[in-house]
Protein backbone atom coordinates (compact mmCIF):
# COMPACT_ATOMS: atom_id res chain seq x y z
CA UNK A 1 0.00 0.00 0.00
CA UNK A 2 2.67 2.50 1.02
CA UNK A 3 4.44 1.88 -2.29
CA UNK A 4 1.48 3.26 -4.20
CA UNK A 5 1.78 6.49 -2.21
CA UNK A 6 5.52 6.53 -2.84
CA UNK A 7 4.90 6.41 -6.60
CA UNK A 8 2.88 9.60 -6.52
CA UNK A 9 5.17 11.21 -3.92
CA UNK A 10 8.18 10.50 -6.14
CA UNK A 11 6.35 11.96 -9.15
CA UNK A 12 5.74 15.16 -7.21
CA UNK A 13 9.22 15.44 -5.72
CA UNK A 14 11.03 14.71 -8.98
CA UNK A 15 8.92 17.16 -10.96
CA UNK A 16 9.14 19.74 -8.18
CA UNK A 17 12.90 19.37 -8.20
CA UNK A 18 13.04 19.74 -11.96
CA UNK A 19 11.00 22.96 -11.77
CA UNK A 20 13.22 24.26 -8.99
CA UNK A 21 16.19 23.98 -11.36
CA UNK A 22 14.68 26.91 -13.29
CA UNK A 23 14.71 29.28 -10.32
CA UNK A 24 16.73 32.36 -11.28
CA UNK A 25 17.10 31.27 -14.91
CA UNK A 26 13.57 31.68 -16.31
CA UNK A 27 12.75 33.65 -19.46
CA UNK A 28 11.14 36.46 -17.43
CA UNK A 29 10.87 37.52 -13.83
CA UNK A 30 7.21 36.49 -13.61
CA UNK A 31 8.24 32.93 -14.46
CA UNK A 32 11.04 33.08 -11.91
CA UNK A 33 8.18 33.43 -9.43
CA UNK A 34 5.67 31.06 -11.05
CA UNK A 35 7.98 28.06 -11.53
CA UNK A 36 9.10 27.92 -7.88
CA UNK A 37 5.47 28.36 -6.91
CA UNK A 38 4.50 25.19 -8.72
CA UNK A 39 7.63 23.47 -7.41
CA UNK A 40 6.62 24.37 -3.86
CA UNK A 41 3.13 22.96 -4.37
CA UNK A 42 4.54 19.69 -5.65
CA UNK A 43 7.19 19.36 -2.95
CA UNK A 44 4.53 20.10 -0.35
CA UNK A 45 2.37 17.27 -1.68
CA UNK A 46 5.38 14.95 -1.82
CA UNK A 47 6.18 15.65 1.83
CA UNK A 48 2.66 14.81 2.94
CA UNK A 49 2.63 11.60 0.96
CA UNK A 50 6.09 10.51 2.10
CA UNK A 51 5.12 11.05 5.70
CA UNK A 52 1.98 8.97 5.24
CA UNK A 53 3.82 6.27 3.26
CA UNK A 54 6.45 6.01 5.99
CA UNK A 55 3.76 5.74 8.63
CA UNK A 56 1.94 2.94 6.78
CA UNK A 57 5.21 1.15 6.10
CA UNK A 58 5.91 1.19 9.83
CA UNK A 59 9.71 1.02 9.69
CA UNK A 60 10.27 4.46 11.11
CA UNK A 61 11.24 6.09 7.81
CA UNK A 62 10.30 9.75 7.53
CA UNK A 63 10.04 12.08 4.54
CA UNK A 64 13.77 12.75 4.37
CA UNK A 65 14.74 9.07 4.68
CA UNK A 66 12.50 8.37 1.72
CA UNK A 67 13.59 11.34 -0.36
CA UNK A 68 17.31 11.32 0.36
CA UNK A 69 18.29 7.75 1.11
CA UNK A 70 16.82 5.74 -1.76
CA UNK A 71 18.71 5.27 -5.01
CA UNK A 72 17.37 5.48 -8.55
CA UNK A 73 16.30 1.83 -8.66
CA UNK A 74 14.13 2.49 -5.63
CA UNK A 75 12.51 5.64 -6.97
CA UNK A 76 9.07 4.86 -8.36
CA UNK A 77 8.25 8.02 -10.33
CA UNK A 78 6.97 7.81 -13.87
CA UNK A 79 9.40 8.61 -16.68
CA UNK A 80 7.65 11.82 -17.76
CA UNK A 81 8.55 13.80 -14.62
CA UNK A 82 12.25 12.91 -14.67
CA UNK A 83 12.77 14.23 -18.19
CA UNK A 84 15.34 17.05 -18.12
CA UNK A 85 13.86 20.55 -18.35
CA UNK A 86 14.93 21.19 -21.93
CA UNK A 87 13.65 24.54 -23.13
CA UNK A 88 10.69 26.45 -21.71
CA UNK A 89 8.35 24.77 -24.22
CA UNK A 90 9.38 21.32 -23.02
CA UNK A 91 8.98 22.33 -19.38
CA UNK A 92 5.51 23.73 -19.91
CA UNK A 93 4.35 20.74 -21.96
CA UNK A 94 5.62 18.30 -19.33
CA UNK A 95 3.77 20.31 -16.70
CA UNK A 96 0.55 20.30 -18.68
CA UNK A 97 0.74 16.55 -19.31
CA UNK A 98 1.32 15.80 -15.64
CA UNK A 99 -1.20 18.33 -14.38
CA UNK A 100 -3.93 17.14 -16.71
CA UNK A 101 -3.53 13.69 -15.17
CA UNK A 102 -3.23 14.79 -11.55
CA UNK A 103 -6.16 17.17 -11.49
CA UNK A 104 -8.88 14.51 -12.01
CA UNK A 105 -6.76 12.12 -9.92
CA UNK A 106 -6.80 14.40 -6.88
CA UNK A 107 -10.45 15.28 -7.36
CA UNK A 108 -11.26 11.56 -7.25
CA UNK A 109 -8.86 11.01 -4.34
CA UNK A 110 -10.88 13.45 -2.30
CA UNK A 111 -13.10 10.42 -1.69
CA UNK A 112 -10.18 8.27 -0.48
CA UNK A 113 -10.75 5.86 2.38
CA UNK A 114 -7.52 7.22 3.92
CA UNK A 115 -8.02 10.44 5.90
CA UNK A 116 -4.53 11.77 5.21
CA UNK A 117 -4.78 11.13 1.47
CA UNK A 118 -8.17 12.83 1.48
CA UNK A 119 -6.68 15.89 3.12
CA UNK A 120 -3.77 16.07 0.70
CA UNK A 121 -6.09 15.55 -2.28
CA UNK A 122 -8.34 18.47 -1.40
CA UNK A 123 -5.43 20.90 -1.34
CA UNK A 124 -3.55 19.38 -4.27
CA UNK A 125 -6.58 19.44 -6.59
CA UNK A 126 -6.83 23.21 -6.22
CA UNK A 127 -3.12 23.71 -6.78
CA UNK A 128 -2.91 21.51 -9.83
CA UNK A 129 -5.89 23.22 -11.45
CA UNK A 130 -3.76 26.36 -11.38
CA UNK A 131 -0.77 24.47 -12.83
CA UNK A 132 -2.91 23.33 -15.77
CA UNK A 133 -4.09 26.86 -16.36
CA UNK A 134 -0.59 28.28 -16.21
CA UNK A 135 1.08 25.60 -18.34
CA UNK A 136 -1.90 25.36 -20.71
CA UNK A 137 -1.80 29.09 -21.39
CA UNK A 138 1.89 28.87 -22.17
CA UNK A 139 1.43 25.89 -24.48
CA UNK A 140 -1.18 27.93 -26.36
CA UNK A 141 0.97 31.07 -26.46
CA UNK A 142 4.02 29.21 -27.68
CA UNK A 143 2.14 26.96 -30.08
CA UNK A 144 0.37 29.96 -31.57
CA UNK A 145 3.20 32.48 -31.18
CA UNK A 146 6.10 32.80 -33.59
CA UNK A 147 7.39 30.29 -36.10
CA UNK A 148 10.24 29.43 -33.74
CA UNK A 149 8.02 28.94 -30.71
CA UNK A 150 5.60 26.78 -32.69
CA UNK A 151 8.47 24.58 -33.87
CA UNK A 152 9.82 24.27 -30.32
CA UNK A 153 6.37 23.42 -28.98
CA UNK A 154 5.82 20.78 -31.66
CA UNK A 155 9.22 19.33 -30.82
CA UNK A 156 8.29 19.21 -27.12
CA UNK A 157 5.15 17.22 -27.97
CA UNK A 158 7.15 14.88 -30.17
CA UNK A 159 9.70 14.36 -27.38
CA UNK A 160 7.27 13.89 -24.48
CA UNK A 161 4.20 12.20 -25.82
CA UNK A 162 5.82 8.77 -25.52
CA UNK A 163 5.90 9.20 -21.73
CA UNK A 164 2.20 10.01 -21.37
CA UNK A 165 0.89 6.42 -21.50
CA UNK A 166 2.63 5.42 -18.28
CA UNK A 167 0.56 7.91 -16.31
CA UNK A 168 -2.51 5.73 -16.73
CA UNK A 169 -0.86 2.43 -15.81
CA UNK A 170 -1.45 0.99 -12.38
CA UNK A 171 1.39 -1.01 -10.87
CA UNK A 172 0.65 -3.94 -8.59
CA UNK A 173 1.02 -1.63 -5.58
CA UNK A 174 -1.31 0.91 -7.17
CA UNK A 175 -3.91 -1.75 -7.88
CA UNK A 176 -3.88 -2.78 -4.22
CA UNK A 177 -4.38 0.84 -3.16
CA UNK A 178 -7.16 1.23 -5.71
CA UNK A 179 -8.90 -1.92 -4.50
CA UNK A 180 -8.77 -0.56 -0.94
CA UNK A 181 -10.24 2.76 -2.09
CA UNK A 182 -7.13 4.68 -0.98
CA UNK A 183 -6.29 5.98 -4.46
CA UNK A 184 -8.41 6.29 -7.60
CA UNK A 185 -7.95 4.04 -10.60
CA UNK A 186 -5.43 5.67 -12.92
CA UNK A 187 -7.00 4.47 -16.16
CA UNK A 188 -10.13 6.42 -15.24
CA UNK A 189 -8.28 9.71 -15.71
CA UNK A 190 -7.80 9.03 -19.40
CA UNK A 191 -10.97 10.67 -20.73
CA UNK A 192 -10.43 13.89 -18.80
CA UNK A 193 -6.76 14.00 -19.81
CA UNK A 194 -7.67 13.54 -23.48
CA UNK A 195 -10.28 16.28 -23.19
CA UNK A 196 -7.94 18.84 -21.59
CA UNK A 197 -4.99 18.09 -23.87
CA UNK A 198 -7.27 18.12 -26.92
CA UNK A 199 -8.74 21.47 -25.95
CA UNK A 200 -5.34 23.10 -25.34
CA UNK A 201 -3.84 21.61 -28.50
CA UNK A 202 -6.65 22.93 -30.71
CA UNK A 203 -5.99 26.45 -29.47
CA UNK A 204 -2.24 25.98 -29.70
CA UNK A 205 -2.41 24.64 -33.23
CA UNK A 206 -0.76 21.39 -32.14
CA UNK A 207 -1.64 17.86 -33.15
CA UNK A 208 -1.96 15.00 -30.67
CA UNK A 209 0.42 12.35 -32.03
CA UNK A 210 -1.02 8.97 -32.88
CA UNK A 211 0.49 5.51 -32.93
CA UNK A 212 3.33 6.49 -30.57
CA UNK A 213 5.05 3.64 -28.73
CA UNK A 214 4.58 4.36 -25.05
CA UNK A 215 7.63 4.05 -22.81
CA UNK A 216 7.18 2.61 -19.35
CA UNK A 217 9.21 1.28 -16.43
CA UNK A 218 9.39 4.02 -13.82
CA UNK A 219 7.03 2.27 -11.41
CA UNK A 220 9.44 -0.70 -11.41
CA UNK A 221 12.43 1.57 -10.82
CA UNK A 222 13.52 1.26 -14.44
CA UNK A 223 14.39 4.84 -15.32
CA UNK A 224 16.26 6.75 -17.99
CA UNK A 225 19.82 7.88 -17.27
CA UNK A 226 18.97 11.40 -16.15
CA UNK A 227 17.28 10.53 -12.86
CA UNK A 228 20.49 9.15 -11.33
CA UNK A 229 22.26 12.46 -11.89
CA UNK A 230 19.36 14.40 -10.48
CA UNK A 231 19.29 12.26 -7.33
CA UNK A 232 23.08 12.38 -6.97
CA UNK A 233 22.87 16.16 -6.82
CA UNK A 234 19.75 16.32 -4.69
CA UNK A 235 21.01 13.80 -2.12
CA UNK A 236 24.67 14.84 -1.99
CA UNK A 237 24.67 16.88 1.23
CA UNK A 238 22.26 14.64 3.11
CA UNK A 239 24.28 11.53 2.21
CA UNK A 240 27.61 13.14 3.10
CA UNK A 241 26.33 13.59 6.66
CA UNK A 242 24.21 10.54 7.47
CA UNK A 243 22.19 10.97 10.64
CA UNK A 244 22.73 14.73 10.78
CA UNK A 245 19.83 17.02 11.62
CA UNK A 246 19.36 20.04 9.34
CA UNK B 1 22.59 47.14 -0.03
CA UNK B 2 21.19 50.58 -0.56
CA UNK B 3 24.36 52.38 0.36
CA UNK B 4 25.88 50.57 -2.56
CA UNK B 5 22.74 51.42 -4.50
CA UNK B 6 24.01 54.97 -4.59
CA UNK B 7 27.25 53.98 -6.29
CA UNK B 8 27.33 55.74 -9.64
CA UNK B 9 24.34 57.92 -8.78
CA UNK B 10 24.49 61.45 -10.12
CA UNK B 11 22.62 63.87 -7.88
CA UNK B 12 23.52 67.02 -9.83
CA UNK B 13 20.49 69.04 -10.66
CA UNK B 14 19.83 72.25 -12.60
CA UNK B 15 16.56 73.69 -11.30
CA UNK B 16 16.08 77.22 -9.97
CA UNK B 17 16.79 77.85 -6.33
CA UNK B 18 13.14 78.69 -5.70
CA UNK B 19 12.04 75.33 -7.11
CA UNK B 20 14.64 73.46 -5.10
CA UNK B 21 13.71 75.33 -1.92
CA UNK B 22 10.02 74.54 -2.38
CA UNK B 23 10.86 70.88 -2.97
CA UNK B 24 13.12 70.80 0.07
CA UNK B 25 10.33 72.30 2.17
CA UNK B 26 8.06 69.38 1.23
CA UNK B 27 10.83 66.92 2.12
CA UNK B 28 11.48 68.67 5.43
CA UNK B 29 7.76 68.50 6.23
CA UNK B 30 8.06 64.70 5.75
CA UNK B 31 5.63 64.79 2.82
CA UNK B 32 5.91 61.80 0.49
CA UNK B 33 6.92 62.62 -3.07
CA UNK B 34 4.73 60.76 -5.56
CA UNK B 35 5.58 59.84 -9.18
CA UNK B 36 3.60 62.63 -10.82
CA UNK B 37 4.87 65.35 -8.47
CA UNK B 38 7.41 67.88 -9.70
CA UNK B 39 10.88 66.85 -8.55
CA UNK B 40 14.45 67.89 -9.26
CA UNK B 41 16.06 65.93 -12.06
CA UNK B 42 18.90 64.91 -9.74
CA UNK B 43 16.39 63.46 -7.26
CA UNK B 44 14.73 61.45 -10.01
CA UNK B 45 18.06 60.26 -11.41
CA UNK B 46 19.38 59.28 -7.99
CA UNK B 47 16.25 57.27 -7.24
CA UNK B 48 16.18 55.53 -10.62
CA UNK B 49 19.78 54.52 -10.05
CA UNK B 50 19.28 53.43 -6.48
CA UNK B 51 15.97 51.59 -6.90
CA UNK B 52 17.19 49.95 -10.11
CA UNK B 53 20.39 48.78 -8.44
CA UNK B 54 18.42 47.58 -5.46
CA UNK B 55 16.16 45.58 -7.81
CA UNK B 56 19.18 44.13 -9.61
CA UNK B 57 20.63 43.09 -6.26
CA UNK B 58 17.49 41.10 -5.55
CA UNK B 59 17.59 39.41 -8.95
CA UNK B 60 21.31 38.64 -8.99
CA UNK B 61 20.95 37.62 -5.35
CA UNK B 62 18.71 34.76 -6.46
CA UNK B 63 21.75 33.07 -8.02
CA UNK B 64 24.05 32.33 -5.05
CA UNK B 65 21.15 30.95 -3.01
CA UNK B 66 19.59 29.26 -6.01
CA UNK B 67 22.88 27.38 -6.23
CA UNK B 68 21.76 25.31 -3.21
CA UNK B 69 18.06 24.72 -3.94
CA UNK B 70 18.82 21.46 -5.72
CA UNK B 71 21.08 20.28 -2.88
CA UNK B 72 19.19 21.42 0.22
CA UNK B 73 19.69 18.60 2.73
CA UNK B 74 16.05 18.11 3.79
CA UNK B 75 12.69 18.64 2.14
CA UNK B 76 11.73 21.25 4.70
CA UNK B 77 14.89 23.25 3.94
CA UNK B 78 14.42 22.77 0.23
CA UNK B 79 10.90 24.20 0.38
CA UNK B 80 11.97 27.08 2.63
CA UNK B 81 14.89 27.99 0.38
CA UNK B 82 12.75 27.87 -2.74
CA UNK B 83 10.22 30.13 -1.08
CA UNK B 84 12.96 32.48 0.02
CA UNK B 85 14.55 32.78 -3.40
CA UNK B 86 11.09 33.30 -4.83
CA UNK B 87 10.58 36.14 -2.33
CA UNK B 88 13.78 37.77 -3.60
CA UNK B 89 12.38 37.63 -7.12
CA UNK B 90 9.18 39.20 -5.83
CA UNK B 91 11.20 42.02 -4.22
CA UNK B 92 12.88 42.58 -7.58
CA UNK B 93 9.48 42.84 -9.17
CA UNK B 94 8.12 45.44 -6.70
CA UNK B 95 11.31 47.47 -6.97
CA UNK B 96 11.36 47.48 -10.77
CA UNK B 97 7.74 48.60 -10.61
CA UNK B 98 8.65 51.40 -8.18
CA UNK B 99 11.44 52.52 -10.52
CA UNK B 100 9.10 52.36 -13.51
CA UNK B 101 6.93 55.04 -11.89
CA UNK B 102 9.90 57.36 -12.53
CA UNK B 103 9.76 56.80 -16.27
CA UNK B 104 12.24 54.00 -16.88
CA UNK B 105 11.25 50.53 -18.11
CA UNK B 106 12.21 47.18 -16.64
CA UNK B 107 13.75 46.17 -19.96
CA UNK B 108 15.94 49.29 -19.99
CA UNK B 109 17.11 48.58 -16.46
CA UNK B 110 17.80 44.94 -17.36
CA UNK B 111 19.84 45.96 -20.39
CA UNK B 112 21.89 48.28 -18.15
CA UNK B 113 22.59 45.45 -15.74
CA UNK B 114 23.61 43.07 -18.51
CA UNK B 115 25.82 45.71 -20.13
CA UNK B 116 27.60 46.27 -16.81
CA UNK B 117 26.39 49.89 -16.57
CA UNK B 118 24.26 49.32 -13.49
CA UNK B 119 25.64 47.73 -10.33
CA UNK B 120 24.23 45.34 -7.79
CA UNK B 121 25.35 44.62 -4.26
CA UNK B 122 28.97 43.45 -4.15
CA UNK B 123 28.05 40.66 -1.73
CA UNK B 124 26.56 38.53 -4.49
CA UNK B 125 29.90 38.27 -6.24
CA UNK B 126 31.06 35.83 -3.58
CA UNK B 127 30.38 32.13 -4.15
CA UNK B 128 28.18 29.89 -1.98
CA UNK B 129 30.39 26.90 -1.23
CA UNK B 130 28.54 24.89 1.40
CA UNK B 131 25.05 24.53 2.83
CA UNK B 132 26.11 26.69 5.78
CA UNK B 133 26.45 29.60 3.36
CA UNK B 134 22.68 29.53 3.01
CA UNK B 135 22.29 29.98 6.75
CA UNK B 136 24.96 32.66 6.82
CA UNK B 137 23.46 34.62 3.95
CA UNK B 138 20.10 34.66 5.69
CA UNK B 139 21.62 35.66 9.00
CA UNK B 140 24.28 38.18 7.90
CA UNK B 141 23.40 39.33 4.40
CA UNK B 142 19.68 39.65 5.01
CA UNK B 143 20.48 41.02 8.45
CA UNK B 144 22.64 43.75 6.91
CA UNK B 145 20.01 44.37 4.25
CA UNK B 146 17.40 44.94 6.97
CA UNK B 147 19.62 47.48 8.73
CA UNK B 148 19.89 49.30 5.43
CA UNK B 149 16.29 48.96 4.45
CA UNK B 150 14.31 49.74 7.60
CA UNK B 151 15.15 53.45 7.23
CA UNK B 152 14.09 53.20 3.57
CA UNK B 153 10.53 52.52 4.70
CA UNK B 154 10.59 56.23 5.55
CA UNK B 155 12.27 57.27 2.30
CA UNK B 156 10.81 60.48 0.86
CA UNK B 157 9.77 58.78 -2.40
CA UNK B 158 6.37 57.16 -1.78
CA UNK B 159 6.47 54.09 -4.08
CA UNK B 160 9.93 53.11 -2.83
CA UNK B 161 9.00 53.57 0.81
CA UNK B 162 5.84 51.48 0.41
CA UNK B 163 7.64 48.67 -1.43
CA UNK B 164 10.21 48.59 1.35
CA UNK B 165 7.62 48.01 4.07
CA UNK B 166 6.64 44.67 2.59
CA UNK B 167 10.19 43.77 1.66
CA UNK B 168 11.41 44.42 5.20
CA UNK B 169 8.79 42.10 6.67
CA UNK B 170 9.92 39.30 4.39
CA UNK B 171 13.62 40.02 4.92
CA UNK B 172 13.16 39.87 8.64
CA UNK B 173 11.61 36.42 8.27
CA UNK B 174 14.55 35.36 6.08
CA UNK B 175 17.00 36.62 8.63
CA UNK B 176 15.42 34.56 11.40
CA UNK B 177 15.27 31.55 9.13
CA UNK B 178 18.97 31.92 8.31
CA UNK B 179 19.85 32.19 11.98
CA UNK B 180 17.82 29.10 12.70
CA UNK B 181 19.79 27.18 10.04
CA UNK B 182 22.99 28.31 11.80
CA UNK B 183 21.65 27.33 15.20
CA UNK B 184 20.77 23.86 13.91
CA UNK B 185 24.25 23.46 12.40
CA UNK B 186 25.94 24.66 15.58
CA UNK B 187 23.98 22.17 17.66
CA UNK B 188 24.76 19.40 15.17
CA UNK B 189 27.83 17.30 14.41
CA UNK B 190 31.42 18.55 14.54
CA UNK B 191 31.43 18.69 10.74
CA UNK B 192 28.28 20.83 10.71
CA UNK B 193 29.69 23.22 13.27
CA UNK B 194 32.94 23.51 11.31
CA UNK B 195 30.89 24.24 8.20
CA UNK B 196 29.08 27.03 10.08
CA UNK B 197 32.33 28.62 11.31
CA UNK B 198 33.87 28.43 7.86
CA UNK B 199 30.87 30.17 6.34
CA UNK B 200 31.00 32.94 8.95
CA UNK B 201 34.73 33.35 8.28
CA UNK B 202 34.08 33.87 4.59
CA UNK B 203 30.95 36.07 4.78
CA UNK B 204 31.70 38.34 7.74
CA UNK B 205 33.88 40.94 6.02
CA UNK B 206 31.90 41.05 2.77
CA UNK B 207 28.78 41.61 4.91
CA UNK B 208 30.38 44.63 6.58
CA UNK B 209 31.27 45.95 3.15
CA UNK B 210 27.60 45.84 2.15
CA UNK B 211 27.11 49.14 3.98
CA UNK B 212 29.42 50.87 1.55
CA UNK B 213 32.56 52.97 2.06
CA UNK B 214 33.33 54.87 5.26
CA UNK B 215 31.38 58.13 5.54
CA UNK B 216 34.47 60.19 4.75
CA UNK B 217 34.77 58.42 1.40
CA UNK B 218 31.07 58.27 0.58
CA UNK B 219 30.49 60.92 -2.06
CA UNK B 220 26.70 60.93 -2.39
CA UNK B 221 25.72 60.92 1.22
CA UNK B 222 25.09 64.60 1.83
CA UNK B 223 22.61 65.31 -0.98
CA UNK B 224 20.81 62.00 -0.46
CA UNK B 225 20.49 62.72 3.25
CA UNK B 226 19.04 66.16 2.55
CA UNK B 227 16.50 64.64 0.17
CA UNK B 228 15.74 61.93 2.75
CA UNK B 229 16.52 59.18 0.31
CA UNK B 230 19.06 58.13 2.87
CA UNK B 231 18.60 58.67 6.58
CA UNK B 232 21.64 57.19 8.27
CA UNK B 233 25.25 57.17 7.21
CA UNK B 234 27.08 54.02 6.09
CA UNK B 235 29.17 53.89 9.26
CA UNK B 236 26.18 54.38 11.55
CA UNK B 237 24.35 51.47 9.93
CA UNK B 238 27.44 49.27 9.89
CA UNK B 239 27.94 49.89 13.60
CA UNK B 240 24.31 49.02 14.35
CA UNK B 241 24.72 45.79 12.43
CA UNK B 242 27.90 44.81 14.24
CA UNK B 243 26.43 45.57 17.64
CA UNK B 244 23.41 43.40 16.88
CA UNK B 245 25.34 40.56 15.28
CA UNK B 246 28.34 39.92 17.54
CA UNK B 247 26.18 38.70 20.47
CA UNK B 248 24.29 36.45 18.02
CA UNK B 249 27.57 34.86 16.95
CA UNK B 250 28.47 34.37 20.62
CA UNK B 251 25.18 32.60 21.24
CA UNK B 252 25.93 30.25 18.35
CA UNK B 253 29.36 29.56 19.80
CA UNK B 254 31.01 30.93 16.65
CA UNK B 255 33.88 33.36 16.47
CA UNK B 256 33.73 36.51 14.38
CA UNK B 257 36.91 36.49 12.25
CA UNK B 258 38.21 39.85 13.45
CA UNK B 259 41.06 39.59 15.98
CA UNK B 260 40.86 43.35 16.59
CA UNK B 261 37.17 43.28 17.52
CA UNK B 262 36.62 44.57 21.06
CA UNK B 263 34.00 46.23 23.22
CA UNK B 264 34.56 49.97 23.39
CA UNK B 265 32.67 52.01 25.97
CA UNK B 266 33.23 55.18 23.99
CA UNK B 267 31.28 54.08 20.93
CA UNK B 268 27.67 55.00 20.19
CA UNK B 269 27.86 58.24 22.13
CA UNK B 270 29.12 56.57 25.27
CA UNK B 271 26.63 53.67 25.25
CA UNK B 272 29.36 51.34 24.11
CA UNK B 273 29.69 49.14 21.06
CA UNK B 274 31.98 46.71 19.27
CA UNK B 275 34.91 48.38 17.59
CA UNK B 276 35.91 46.47 14.48
CA UNK B 277 39.30 46.01 12.83
CA UNK B 278 40.28 47.47 9.46
CA UNK B 279 38.08 46.61 6.50
CA UNK B 280 39.92 45.67 3.31
CA UNK B 281 38.62 48.41 1.04
CA UNK B 282 40.88 47.32 -1.78
CA UNK B 283 38.94 44.08 -1.89
CA UNK B 284 35.65 46.00 -1.78
CA UNK B 285 36.50 48.23 -4.74
CA UNK B 286 38.00 45.32 -6.65
CA UNK B 287 34.73 43.40 -6.31
CA UNK B 288 32.58 46.46 -7.09
CA UNK B 289 34.64 47.07 -10.22
CA UNK B 290 34.17 43.54 -11.49
CA UNK B 291 37.02 41.47 -10.07
CA UNK B 292 35.21 39.36 -7.51
CA UNK B 293 35.29 35.58 -7.90
CA UNK B 294 31.77 35.44 -9.28
CA UNK B 295 31.17 38.79 -11.07
CA UNK B 296 31.53 37.39 -14.56
CA UNK B 297 29.59 34.23 -13.79
CA UNK B 298 26.70 36.16 -12.27
CA UNK B 299 26.29 38.42 -15.27
CA UNK B 300 26.82 35.51 -17.65
CA UNK B 301 24.03 33.59 -15.90
CA UNK B 302 21.65 36.56 -16.13
CA UNK B 303 22.57 37.11 -19.78
CA UNK B 304 22.01 33.48 -20.61
CA UNK B 305 18.57 33.49 -18.97
CA UNK B 306 17.67 36.72 -20.80
CA UNK B 307 18.95 35.55 -24.19
CA UNK B 308 17.62 32.00 -23.90
CA UNK B 309 14.25 33.45 -22.95
CA UNK B 310 14.06 35.91 -25.84
CA UNK B 311 12.08 33.57 -28.07
CA UNK B 312 9.57 32.99 -25.24
CA UNK B 313 9.00 36.71 -24.72
CA UNK B 314 8.71 37.28 -28.46
CA UNK B 315 6.21 34.43 -28.77
CA UNK B 316 4.10 35.84 -25.93
CA UNK B 317 3.95 39.22 -27.67
CA UNK B 318 3.23 37.64 -31.07
CA UNK B 319 0.43 35.57 -29.60
CA UNK B 320 -1.09 38.57 -27.83
CA UNK B 321 -1.02 40.51 -31.11
CA UNK B 322 -2.68 37.63 -32.95
CA UNK B 323 -5.40 37.39 -30.33
CA UNK B 324 -6.04 41.11 -30.45
CA UNK B 325 -6.24 41.00 -34.26
CA UNK B 326 -8.67 38.07 -34.16
CA UNK B 327 -10.81 39.90 -31.64
CA UNK B 328 -10.96 42.96 -33.87
CA UNK B 329 -11.78 40.79 -36.91
CA UNK B 330 -14.61 39.11 -35.01
CA UNK B 331 -16.22 42.37 -33.94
Amino acid sequence: MHEALLEIADDCLVLGHRLSEWCGHAPMLEEDLALPNMALDLIGVARGLYARAGEIEGKGRGEDDLAYFRGEREFRNCLLVERPNGDFAATMLRQLYFGAFMEPFWRAAAASTDDVVRGIAGKAAKEVAYHIRHAGEWVIRLGDGTEESAARMAHAVEAHHRYSGELFESSRAARAAEAAGVLPRRSEMRAEWDRVIGMVFVEAGLTVPEGVFMQTGGRAGLHGEDLGHMLAEMQSVARAHPGAVW
Amino acid sequence: MYSQGLIGADGRTGETEAFLAAFQARIDAEEKIEPKDAMPEGYRRTLVRQIGQHAHSEIVGMLPEGNWITRAPSLKRKAALLAKVQDEGGHGLYLYSAAETLGVTRDEMTEELLAGKAKYSSIFNYPTLTWADIGTIGWLVDGAAIMNQIPLCRCSFGPYARAMIRICKEESFHQRQGYEIMLTLCRGTEAQKAMAQDALDRWWWPSLMMFGPHDAESSHTEQSMAWKIKRFSNDELRQKFIDATVPQADYLGLKVPDPAMRWDEALNGGKGGYRHGAIDWDEFWRVVKGEGVMNRDRIAARKKAWEDGAWVREAALAHAAKRAARKVAAE
